[in-house]
C-alpha cells in the first residue's frame, strides 16, 4: 500500500516537473481573489476588472507606471497650452485593436465623449467633467479643450476608466474585451478563470509571456495549497495573512510587501453630534494607538498614516505626530468638550478583515477614554446604502483605495460631511496648478488641514502583499493603481 | 397511484408559487442598490440614474414581479445585471459542476452509510458496533470545510495525487473532471454518510425488535436473510427521508465546499450574486434550487410508495 502510494506520487511529481525543465516558461497562472463582474473598465468600479485588463488588454492615452508616475501610452507625446486649457495629444501610429482594426483619433474622440455623455455609466464620470470639447486635428492628433485648467488631467487619463476603446467593439467589451494592449482576451470560464494570450503586432515592446491565466480563488485557505502545489504561480494580492510565515520560509517563493493607495481610516460623521465638535475628534485621534492597531490586525505589514495620503507619493508629509497616542490628553479634551463621563456611539464595520478585526481594537482603545462603541457589522451593499449614501452612521472603518483622492474632502455632501472653505480653496487651486513643485506644496497644505481638523481617524495604509514564484521577474511591488501589470513579467532562464 | 402522484405534484407547484413570492419579496427589502454597488463610491448621481434605467430598476415592484414570473413559466430567467448574459446560461455553465458533485457525494455517502449501518446493527453492542458508531459520531461533528482542508493538504499538497482545487471543464476529459471533483465529493459525503449510517443503524435496530422478525427467525430463516429481506426493507422509510433531506443539505453544502476548492459551481454563483446584489441571478438560482428540492421530495414520496405498498392508497 505505502509503496504503491509513493510510486504514484513519484510519477505524478515527474510528470508535473518534466514540462518545466526544457525551456524558460512562457505561461503564467495568477491567482485573484475576486472575479470581476465583467471586463469593461469603463463601465464599473470593481477593482477586479482593472486587476485583469489594465495595461494588459486596454490602454489609455496615458498610463500610471510602477511608481505612480504618469507615462505616455497611446499618446506618445502631448503639448499643453500656456493657459493650461488645451491639451494636444500626438497619438501612437501603428497601434491596432485585437480585432485587427486600426487605432486613430476617432477612437479617442469616441471614448472620451462616451464617458462624458448624458447616459454614461462610467463609474468615474467625474474624471471627465472638466473636458469641454474633443477635436480631431488629423488621424494621429487630438486636441482636448478643458472648461478650466485641471492639474491632474494627465493623471486622470491614466485611470482604467479612461482607456480608449473602439466604437465597433465598445458594446461587447463586457464579455469580450477588445483593446490595444500587449495581451488579447482569449477565454473566460465563468467562476473559474480568465485567459489572455500575447497579442501579435503590438505597437510597443512585445511581452515575454505567451499565455496568462487569472485563476479565481476566493477562499484564503485555498490560496496557500494552490501555491504549494504549483497550481498557481503568483498572487499579486495574497489573501492569507496568517499563513505568510509558512510561505516566507519556503525558498520557492518570495513575499513582497508593497504599498497601495488604500488609506484605511476611521471615517467620522462630522455633522453629527458629538462628532461635530473638534475637541471630540481630537480626543478620538489621541485615543487611537496606530501601532497597536497595526500589530493586532493582520500580519503587521502596515504603514501608519496621519492624514489621507499615500506614503508612497512624493508629496507625502508624515503627520502621524499631529495627535500622538495619549489617553490622558484624550480624556482631558473630552472633559473640555463636556463629555466628562464619555458617551455612546456606533461603529459600522464592512466585511474586510481590516475593518472587522481592526474595529474591535479601535473600540477597545476608545473605551479606555470613555467612548462606548456599539459594533454593527454590515455588508458592502448595506454600507453603501446606510453609511455612504444616507450618512446614517457615527463612525465606520473603510479603506479609500482610489489613487490620489484627497479631493473627496472638498466634495459637498460627501459622507464625512466635512465642510471647510479653507480646504476647498486649496483643492480648487490644485485643480488649476500643473507645476509639480507647486502641486506638492498644495498637497502638503491639504494633508495638514485635514490632519489638524481630525476629520477622520487616520489609521494605516493598506499593504499590498504579493507572493510569487522566486523565478518570476518583473511583478509590481506596489500598486499605485489597482492593476496586475504583466507587461514586464518574465520567467528567469 | 395516479391520484397520489397528482396530489404530490399539485403541492409541489403551490410550493413553487409561494417560494417565488417569498424570494422576490425578501430580495426587494434587502438593503443595497445594485447600481451603486457596480459603480462604487466615486459614481456621479447621473451615472447611477442611467444605470438604474438600463437595468430596469425604475419600474414598480409588481410590474417587475409579474414580468419575472411570466418569464420563468416559459423558461426565461432574465439577464444578469453584472455579467450581462442570460441567467439560464450562467446556471447551465455552473450546474454541470454542482449537479455531478452533489450526485457523486450522494452516491458516496449512501455507498458508505448503508453497509456501515447494517454492519453495526448486526453486531449491536459489540466492539465493531462501538467503533463504527464512534467514527460516525466523529464524522457528524467535523465541519466539512475543515475536513476539506485536511484532504487538500494530504492528497494534493503532500501526495500530489489530485489538484488542490479548481475545475478546468468536462471538455478536458471525463477523468480529469472526476479527479477535480473527487476530494470535494468526499468532503461533502463523509459528514452526510455519518448521519445516514447512524439513522440506518437505529432504524434497523427498531425493526429487528418487531414480532415478525422473531417469527422469521423462529421458523428457521437464517440471520442474514432476515436482515436483508425483512429488516432492511422495513427500515428504508426513515433512511429515504434522511436521503431526501440530505439532497437539500448537499446543495447548501456546496456553497462552502465550492469556495474551499474554488469550483465554478452554483453555490459560488449564488454567493457572488448576493454580495453583488445581482438580484435577478439570486432569484433565478434560488427558484431552481427550490424546484430541485421539490422534485426530489416527490421522488422520495414515490420511493416510499414503492417500498411500502400501504402508503400508495393514502
Amino acid at each position: 500500500m505505502t509503496m504503491w502510494k509513493s510510486v504514484l506520487a513519484a510519477t505524478a511529481l515527474a510528470l508535473a516537473s518534466s514540462t518545466s525543465v526544457f525551456a524558460a516558461k512562457t505561461d503564467l497562472v495568477v491567482g485573484v481573489v475576486l472575479e470581476p463582474p465583467h471586463l469593461d473598465p469603463t463601465a464599473g468600479a470593481a477593482a477586479a476588472i482593472d486587476e485583469i485588463v489594465y495595461a494588459n488588454v486596454f490602454e489609455g492615452l496615458t498610463r500610471i507606471g510602477r511608481g505612480g508616475e504618469v507615462a505616455p501610452a497611446l499618446a506618445e507625446s502631448w503639448e499643453i497650452s500656456d493657459d493650461g486649457k488645451v491639451y494636444t495629444f500626438k497619438l501612437r501610429a501603428g497601434a491596432t485593436y485585437h480585432d485587427g482594426s486600426a487605432f486613430d483619433a476617432e477612437d479617442v474622440k469616441f471614448s472620451l465623449e462616451r464617458a462624458m455623455a448624458e447616459d454614461s455609466t462610467n463609474a468615474q464620470k467625474g474624471l471627465f467633467a472638466a473636458i469641454d470639447t474633443v477635436e480631431i486635428v488629423d488621424p494621429t492628433t487630438v486636441k482636448v479643450t478643458l472648461k478650466q485648467p485641471q492639474g491632474s488631467f494627465l493623471y486622470n487619463l491614466g485611470w482604467g476608466d479612461a482607456v480608449i476603446v473602439a466604437s465597433e467593439s465598445a458594446e461587447g467589451n463586457k464579455e469580450n474585451p477588445v483593446g490595444t494592449g500587449p495581451f488579447k482576451f482569449d477565454n473566460w470560464a465563468k467562476g473559474s478563470s480568465i485567459t489572455l494570450s500575447k497579442a501579435e503586432g503590438y505597437w510597443g515592446e512585445p511581452v515575454a509571456l505567451d499565455t496568462v491565466e487569472f485563476r479565481i480563488i476566493p477562499d484564503a485557505a485555498a490560496a496557500v495549497p494552490a501555491l504549494l502545489t504549483g497550481d498557481v504561480h503568483a498572487f499579486p494580492n495574497m489573501p492569507a495573512g496568517d499563513a505568510l510565515p509558512q510561505i516566507e520560509a519556503d525558498p520557492r517563493f518570495v513575499v513582497v510587501v508593497g504599498s497601495t493607495e488604500g488609506e484605511t481610516i476611521l471615517s467620522t460623521n462630522n455633522k453629527k453630534a458629538p462628532f461635530d465638535n473638534l475637541k471630540v475628534r481630537q480626543a478620538i485621534a489621541h485615543a487611537l494607538d496606530r501601532e497597536a492597531i497595526i500589530a493586532g490586525n493582520g500580519s503587521g505589514f502596515r504603514t501608519p498614516i496621519g492624514s489621507h495620503f499615500s506614503p508612497g507619493n512624493e508629496a507625502y508629509v508624515d503627520l502621524t505626530g499631529t495627535y500622538p497616542h495619549d489617553v490622558e490628553k484624550a480624556k482631558a479634551l473630552l472633559k473640555e468638550a463636556g463629555f466628562e463621563d464619555g458617551f455612546k456611539a456606533t461603529l459600522k464595520l464592512p466585511p474586510p478583515s481590516y475593518a472587522r478585526d481592526g474595529g474591535q481594537i479601535v473600540a477597545s482603545q476608545l473605551r479606555e477614554v470613555g467612548i462606548e462603541l456599539e459594533i454593527i457589522p454590515v455588508e458592502w451593499a448595506q454600507w453603501l446604502d446606510q453609511v455612504f449614501k444616507a450618512k446614517d452612521y457615527d463612525l465606520t472603518i473603510v479603506s479609500h483605495t482610489e489613487p490620489n483622492d484627497i479631493g473627496i474632502y472638498a466634495r459637498d455632501d460627501y459622507y464625512f460631511q466635512y465642510d471647510n472653505p479653507e480646504f476647498d480653496a486649496v483643492i480648487a487651486e490644485l485643480d488649476v496648478t500643473s507645476e509639480q513643485a507647486k502641486r506638492n506644496e498644495l498637497y502638503a497644505k491639504a494633508q495638514t488641514i485635514i490632519a489638524e481638523d481630525a476629520v477622520n481617524g487616520y489609521l494605516f495604509q493598506l499593504p499590498k502583499i504579493g507572493v510569487w514564484d522566486a523565478k518570476l521577474e518583473g511583478m509590481w511591488e506596489n500598486s499605485p493603481v489597482q492593476a496586475t501589470d504583466l507587461t514586464d513579467v518574465k520567467w528567469a532562464e | 397511484m395516479i391520484a397520489f402522484l397528482a396530489k404530490r405534484i399539485a403541492v409541489g407547484l403551490l410550493t413553487l408559487v409561494v417560494a417565488s413570492i417569498v424570494v422576490f419579496a425578501v430580495l426587494e427589502i434587502v438593503p443595497g442598490d445594485p447600481a451603486q454597488l457596480m459603480l462604487g463610491m466615486n459614481a456621479t448621481e447621473e451615472a447611477l440614474a442611467a444605470l438604474r434605467e438600463q437595468m430596469g430598476l425604475n419600474q414598480p415592484v409588481v410590474t417587475r414581479y409579474l414580468g419575472w414570473v411570466s418569464g420563468l413559466v416559459v423558461g426565461d430567467f432574465g439577464r444578469s445585471f453584472t455579467y450581462s448574459s442570460p441567467v439560464i446560461e450562467l446556471v447551465a455553465e455552473r450546474a454541470v459542476v454542482s449537479l455531478p458533485l452533489a450526485l457523486m457525494a450522494l452516491i458516496l455517502s449512501t455507498a458508505i452509510a448503508i453497509p456501515v449501518g447494517l454492519f453495526a446493527a448486526a453486531r449491536r453492542g459489540k466492539a465493531a458496533d462501538t467503533l463504527a458508531m464512534g467514527a460516525a459520531q466523529f464524522g457528524v461533528a467535523v465541519p466539512n470545510f475543515w475536513f476539506a482542508l485536511i484532504l487538500i493538504y494530504v492528497f494534493a499538497v503532500w501526495l500530489r495525487l489530485v489538484p488542490a482545487g479548481g475545475f478546468s471543464g468536462w471538455e478536458n476529459g471525463l477523468l480529469s473532471g472526476l479527479r477535480a471533483l473527487l476530494l470535494p465529493a468526499i468532503a461533502l459525503a463523509l459528514p452526510q454518510a455519518a448521519i445516514l449510517a447512524r439513522v440506518t443503524r437505529s432504524a434497523l435496530l427498531e425493526v429487528l425488535g418487531e414480532d415478525y422478525i422473531r417469527t422469521a427467525r423462529a421458523k428457521g430463516m437464517p440471520r442474514k436473510a432476515v436482515l436483508w429481506r425483512h429488516a432492511l426493507r422495513n427500515a428504508m422509510i426513515p433512511v429515504l427521508t434522511i436521503l431526501g433531506l440530505q439532497f437539500a443539505f448537499l446543495l447548501a453544502g456546496t456553497i462552502i465546499i465550492e469556495n474551499v476548492f474554488y469550483l465554478p459551481g452554483l453555490g459560488r454563483l449564488v454567493f457572488q450574486a448576493i454580495t453583488q446584489r445581482d438580484l435577478i441571478v439570486v432569484e433565478g438560482v434560488v427558484m431552481l434550487l427550490v424546484a430541485s428540492v421539490v422534485i426530489v421530495n416527490i421522488l422520495v414520496d414515490i420511493c416510499y410508495a414503492l417500498v411500502d405498498p400501504r402508503l400508495r392508497t393514502r
